[in-house]
Formats: structure tokens, C-alpha cells, sequence
């Protein structure tokens, strides 16, 4: 049988970027040639609720959800969210969250969820070039600099 | 996606973006449906990537015409969530009856859990009752490649077929290869009389059931040599048959058993499925939803383990399919709840229902965002059943209860929902109204907000956001019939507001109020819209 999948859960509020982030994480698995699954649920989560997104990647990936208890890596955008989604974690598991970010070095408030994917970089074999090019294929030209200058904050921050 | 992938080449995609590149590689004619979560995003991306693609005012409709696209010879897709198929149902009991020309693929997107629906109904039973094929896929590439594959049957048998999918299907995202299955191009448009086959008058419609039968029993001998099936062979003691998202979590759960997957569900391939179960020594039959292969597996006489009731609610995952398959009975440990959604602030929604509530209306209710008043601090919705069910309701309540109670009830439904079910619940109004008369509520936000800003008839948009006649809800009103007639923006005008509905309630009369201010969400993209039709006609 092939080896496990790594198991990734992002989650936060409507408005974060949660499904973005997962977006670029799912592109960056993708891109370095491995199977990938993300799921997220759509809908209600608009209204500011809740958003949580499952990102697999490894050899062969069959459920596109991480089943509960198994997270690798808990990627937590509002601090309100950490003990609602601290369960995925599986023991031992890495939670990655805001307190290790120090917002106000961000270039924009809205780059925290990919300030916490350089956090994530730390502990996957993807190289950053690869990072970056997911961020630039995911997101609008305007923003490039803005999201790179925080994907490095985060891999800085990541790193104390 | 914003643009088709290389043929070819891989790409991750979410199921509903893998139908939209099926059916542009397809040559579909037309695409057309109603926006229901998880289904809205296979016509937005058929759209994106160069394909036609247009909202109907409801399911019915969009079936109704792309009956005619195949009529024509041309290749139709139809988009709907689970409950849309309600809608859609009768066109499609009676055209599962009739020769077709063209291609006609029905989806219907189902949502196992209720991530965003009033009921979790499993629209695989439509298929059985309708008598209409089906095929289930299982993650993006068979979303890709069993499009194709249903256009090919359609077109093969002259039937329609039901593309069964459900909300990790539509919305996961999987890696696709583009180019897998390839198909005949469309023949040309063309129309010849043929009135036995297509006017269902009970002379004609008699034989054509007699034909649809005989149609059914081909397609399940051609399912049963060459349908799109998956068999693992694993350990010969455990056997599971599955179809959907549950073959996943199968695989995943109990890497070491045998699986026979489906993916043709109806007709079922059950000697496929009786010379599977007789090669296992135990053989379970694991699917989301109702008991749909164990009883098709019981009532052809093949002994299959289900799993227990307590598993037909929700949602299957890998976990539970364990539990399943090891037979463990204690109980499921609960998800915590995260924070549940709630109205914008600044949503025009809140400003209404703060007066409804102050007026201590009963309410009878709608689906859409404005459903959110059910819940605190508002609590100000009395009933939801069914897309436009607010008017009847709320007629239905106005001539039952005694008059000083059903003075206060309104009916309130939003302006997507009011053209998609709710003009029917209208003219009911002014045909047979109440003693104390009636107030319904339009809240119109100008676009259909709930499943992601999406154009319909009131916004005079189609569905690239393009001018086209709109309906003014007003004017219908008023050419009903409907005496008091009033548009009012209860955000910046609450008093108003207040005072026209409590005048309204007062008078043993019918009166149509219409609460009109975009959407927060929407309300930029609508003045970028309207900017762009002004340049453009100046």
C-alpha cells in the first residue's frame, strides 16, 4: 500500500482567505507532481460563518477530507477558531496561528492566511520557487508583492 | 478556472469546473439551469471558458428548453441542486418517455449533510421513478469523463441521462486529465415531424412506456458487459459495492478489501453485482444517502450487509466507513460547531426583519440568505419549506386562523426566489384571496445572493451579466390587479417601512411591498454592470 497521505486543515472565518490559502497549497502539491485532494464546503460560509478547507497531498490520496484526528498541520486564520478545530489534529500534530505572526509587519491585514502558509513551507519539502509561482498563479498581479513580502515574513517567523 | 486546460494535460479541478470542460469539449448547445449550491459553478465556468450557458427562472424551465435543444438534434446540459429535480420532475417523468435527437444530461447536484439545502433527499431514487439512466461520478476526472460518457448514451439510446453528484464530487478539488474519453462531434441542428414519438397524448404515450422499458432492459445488458465500473481485487473474505465519494472512503478506510464501484447506478448491473457478492464470503453494500443498492442488491435476490440506519444521515467519510465496516455501534463523536453564519451587517435584510419582528408578524418564509432570520437576534421567520412556498403558506395561514391572528401574517421571500416559484403564489393571491386580505413582502436585493451573486429575470442581466428585458416586480404587481403596490428601501427609509407595512396589516386588503436595496456583497459589481450598459448604449 502506498504511504499515508499529509494532511492538511486550514481553517478560519468567511472573508479570510481560508479557500484561498488552500488553493495555493493544493497548486504547490500539485505543481511538484504529487496527488492532491482539497475539499471545502461552499454556501452559508459566505455569510461570515465558519470555513474550513482539507488539503491531501502524497503519493495517492483517496477521500478529498482528512479524517478527523489526522491533520499533520492545523493552519488556524482566527484565533476564535483554534479550539472548534483543534480536534483534526492528530497527536503531535503542528497548529500553526496568528500568534506567530506579528500583524503589524504585514504589508496588508489581509495577507495573514498566506503569512501562515510561509509558517507551513517550513515543514514541507516544496521549494520556494514553487511557493512562490502558486501564489502568483493564485492570486491578482496587484497583489504579488504584498503576498510574497508575507509569505517570507511567515518563513521568517516560522523559523525563531 | 478562467481558461480550458491543455488537452491532455493535467489540471485540478473541482467537479463542477470538470462537467463545464466536458461539455465545452462536448459541442453542448446550451446550457442552462438555476443557481443551487453545489451545482452553480458548472454553468458559471462552462460560461468563462467560451461556452453558452443561461439562468432559467427555475429548474422546470431550464428543462423544458434544453428538451428543445435535443429535440433540435443539439446537445443540452442542465444544471440543478437536489431540490431542483422536485421542480424539473415533471418534464422529466414524461421526456424519459420520448425519442430525442440530441444529447440531454441532466445534473443534479445532491448535498448529503445539508451544507447549504432544506433536505438531504437522494435524487437517485428520480432515476428509478422516472426510469431515466444515470451514471455517479466519484471525483473530478469521472465527472469529466462520465459527462462525455452520458452524452453518449444519451444519444446512443435517445434518452435522457441523470448525472448524479454530490457536494464533495462538485466542489473537492481532484486531478483531471483532459482528452480521457472523446466523443462523435454534434450533428447539425434539424427538425422532422414525428408526432408518435414526441406528443404524449395517451395514444402515443402508451407505446413509448411500453419502448422506454425495452430501452432500459438494452442499457442494463450494455451496463452490465461494458458499463464504467472499477473492481479492486483485495482480500476475498470482505466485499464492498459502492458508487460516488463512498468508493474514497472505502478505498481509504479498508485498503485490503475487494471493491466492485459503479458508476453506472440505473439500470444497476446486478449480475455484476450477484457474481461479486457470491465471489466474497461477506459482501456489505456501502453508499451516502438512502438504502438505493441494497434494496436494487436485495430485490434481485443477493445477500448484502447495509449499514446501520443511524449512517443515512449526513455525510460519509473515512472514519464512519470504518465504524461501518467494523461493525462498531457506539456513538459518533459530534464535531464541535464552529460559528454558524449570520446577515452582513449593513445587510438590507436586517433592517426588514427588525420591523417585521417589532410589528410581531408571523412570518411565512423563504429560501435564500434572508432564511437567516430564523435565527437570533432575529427569530423572526416562521416557516421555510420550498422556493416560493412563502405566498401560499402565508395564504393558507390567512384563511385558517381566526382574524386578529391572521391579520399579522406576511409572506416574505426574496427577488430570485419571487421569479422562480413565487409568481404562480401571486396571481393565487388575487385569485382567491383571504377575508383579511394579504401583505407579501419582495426583499429584493437585485441578484441572487445566497449561492454567490448570481443574475436572474428581475435584474434584467443574463447570466454574463449582460443587458436583457428585465421583470419589474412592481408593474407585475400592479397588472394583476393587486391594489396597494409599494417600493420602499427599509435601510435608509425604516419609518417608511414600518409605517407602510403596518398600514398594509391594517386593511382587509392585498398589498404587495417590495423592499428594495442591493446587496452589500453585490452591490459594486451591479453599479459596474450598470456602468458598462450605459457606455454601451450612449
Amino acid at each position: 500500500m502506498n504511504s499515508k497521505p499529509t494532511n492538511v486543515l486550514i481553517a478560519g472565518l468567511g472573508g479570510q482567505g481560508v479557500l484561498k490559502a488552500s488553493d495555493i497549497l493544493a497548486d504547490v502539491a500539485f505543481s511538484s507532481g504529487l496527488d492532491v485532494k482539497k475539499a471545502d464546503v461552499h454556501g452559508m460560509s459566505q455569510r461570515g460563518g465558519s470555513v474550513a478547507s482539507d488539503v491531501r497531498f502524497g503519493e495517492r490520496v483517496f477521500s478529498p477530507m482528512v479524517p478527523p484526528g489526522e491533520a499533520d498541520f492545523l493552519i488556524v486564520i482566527a484565533p476564535d477558531q483554534i479550539e472548534v478545530n483543534r480536534a483534526s489534529l492528530k497527536p503531535g500534530g503542528v497548529l500553526i496561528e496568528p500568534s506567530q505572526i506579528d500583524e503589524s509587519t504585514l504589508p496588508n491585514k489581509k495577507s495573514l492566511n498566506v503569512a501562515l502558509l510561509g509558517v507551513l513551507s517550513l515543514h514541507l519539502p516544496f521549494s520556494a520557487e514553487g511557493w512562490t509561482a502558486a501564489i502568483e498563479r493564485n492570486l491578482p498581479e496587484k497583489l504579488h508583492d504584498a503576498n510574497r513580502q508575507s509569505f517570507e515574513l511567515g518563513r521568517a517567523a516560522g523559523q525563531k | 478556472m478562467d481558461s480550458l486546460p491543455q488537452q491532455n494535460a493535467l489540471a485540478l479541478l473541482t467537479g463542477d469546473e470538470a462537467v463545464a470542460c466536458a461539455a465545452l469539449d462536448a459541442g453542448v448547445k446550451l446550457g442552462t439551469g438555476y443557481p443551487g449550491t453545489p451545482s452553480t459553478e458548472i454553468l458559471e465556468t462552462f460560461d468563462k471558458l467560451g461556452g453558452k450557458a443561461q439562468w432559467a427562472p427555475n429548474e422546470k424551465v431550464a428543462l423544458e428548453v434544453a428538451i428543445g435543444i435535443a429535440f433540435a438534434g443539439e446537445r443540452a446540459l442542465v444544471t440543478m441542486k437536489h431540490v431542483g429535480l422536485n421542480v424539473a420532475a415533471d418534464p422529466l417523468f414524461t421526456v424519459a418517455k420520448i425519442r430525442l435527437d440530441g444529447a440531454l444530461v441532466v445534473v443534479s447536484a445532491d448535498d448529503p449533510g445539508m451544507a447549504s439545502s432544506q433536505n438531504e433527499q437522494d435524487n437517485r431514487r428520480y432515476a428509478l421513478a422516472a426510469g431515466v439512466a444515470m451514471l455517479e461520478p466519484a471525483d473530478s476526472q469521472e465527472a469529466y469523463d462520465f459527462t462525455l460518457r452520458a452524452i453518449e448514451i444519451s444519444e446512443r439510446w435517445q434518452v435522457p441521462v441523470l448525472l448524479r453528484m454530490t457536494t464533495r464530487v462538485c466542489h473537492s478539488k481532484t486531478i483531471v486529465r483532459r482528452g480521457t474519453v472523446t466523443i462523435p462531434a454534434p450533428g447539425p441542428a434539424h427538425f422532422e415531424h414525428d408526432f408518435p414519438s414526441r406528443v404524449m397524448i395517451p395514444a402515443y404515450a402508451r407505446p413509448a412506456h411500453v419502448r422506454l422499458r425495452k430501452t432500459l432492459a438494452q442499457i442494463a445488458a450494455w451496463n452490465e458487459q461494458s458499463g464504467p465500473d472499477q473492481v479492486i481485487t483485495g482480500s476475498s473474505s470482505l466485499g464492498v459495492i459502492t458508487s460516488g465519494v463512498a468508493f474514497q472512503y472505502v478505498r481509504e478506510a479498508a485498503p485490503e478489501v475487494s471493491v466492485l464501484k459503479l458508476g453506472m447506478t440505473y439500470p444497476p448491473p446486478v449480475e455484476k453485482m450477484r457474481a461479486f457478492a457470491a465471489g466474497v464470503d461477506l459482501c456489505y453494500v456501502i453508499e451516502e444517502g438512502d438504502p438505493y443498492l441494497v434494496e436494487a442488491a436485495r430485490t434481485a435476490g443477493i445477500a448484502v450487509e447495509a449499514a446501520p440506519e443511524s449512517f443515512r444521515f449526513g455525510e460519509l467519510n473515512t472514519l464512519r466507513v470504518r465504524r461501518i465496516l467494523e461493525g462498531d455501534e457506539t456513538p459518533e463523536p459530534k464535531r464541535a460547531p464552529g460559528k454558524p453564519p449570520a446577515l452582513c451587517p449593513g445587510c438590507p435584510h436586517r433592517a426588514a426583519y427588525t420591523i417585521l419582528k417589532e410589528l410581531d408578524c408571523i412570518v411565512a418564509g423563504d429560501i435564500g440568505c434572508y432564511s437567516l432570520g430564523v435565527l437570533p437576534p432575529f427569530e423572526a421567520m416562521d416557516s421555510l419549506v420550498c422556493m416560493g412556498a412563502a405566498i401560499g403558506v402565508g395564504l393558507g395561514l390567512r384563511h385558517a386562523l381566526p382574524p386578529e391572528q391572521a391579520r399579522r401574517v406576511v409572506s416574505v421571500l426574496g427577488d430570485s426566489t419571487f421569479v422562480h416559484s413565487g409568481i404562480t403564489g401571486l396571481v393565487e393571491m388575487i385569485y382567491n384571496p383571504p377575508p383579511t386580505g394579504h401583505v407579501l413582502v419582495i426583499l429584493d436585493n437585485g441578484t441572487t445572493a445566497m449561492t454567490g451573486m448570481q443574475e436572474h429575470p428581475g435584474t434584467g442581466r443574463t447570466l454574463d451579466h449582460a443587458a436583457t428585458s428585465k421583470v419589474i416586480f412592481e408593474d407585475l404587481a400592479r397588472a394583476l390587479g393587486v391594489p396597494n403596490v409599494f417600493v420602499v428601501d427599509p435601510t435608509e427609509e425604516p419609518e417608511k417601512f414600518r409605517k407602510i407595512i403596518q398600514s398594509c396589516l391594517d386593511k382587509p386588503e392585498l398589498s404587495v411591498v417590495i423592499a428594495r436595496r442591493n446587496c452589500l456583497l453585490a452591490a459594486r459589481s451591479i453599479r459596474e454592470y450598470e456602468r458598462r450598459h450605459e457606455q454601451q448604449t450612449h
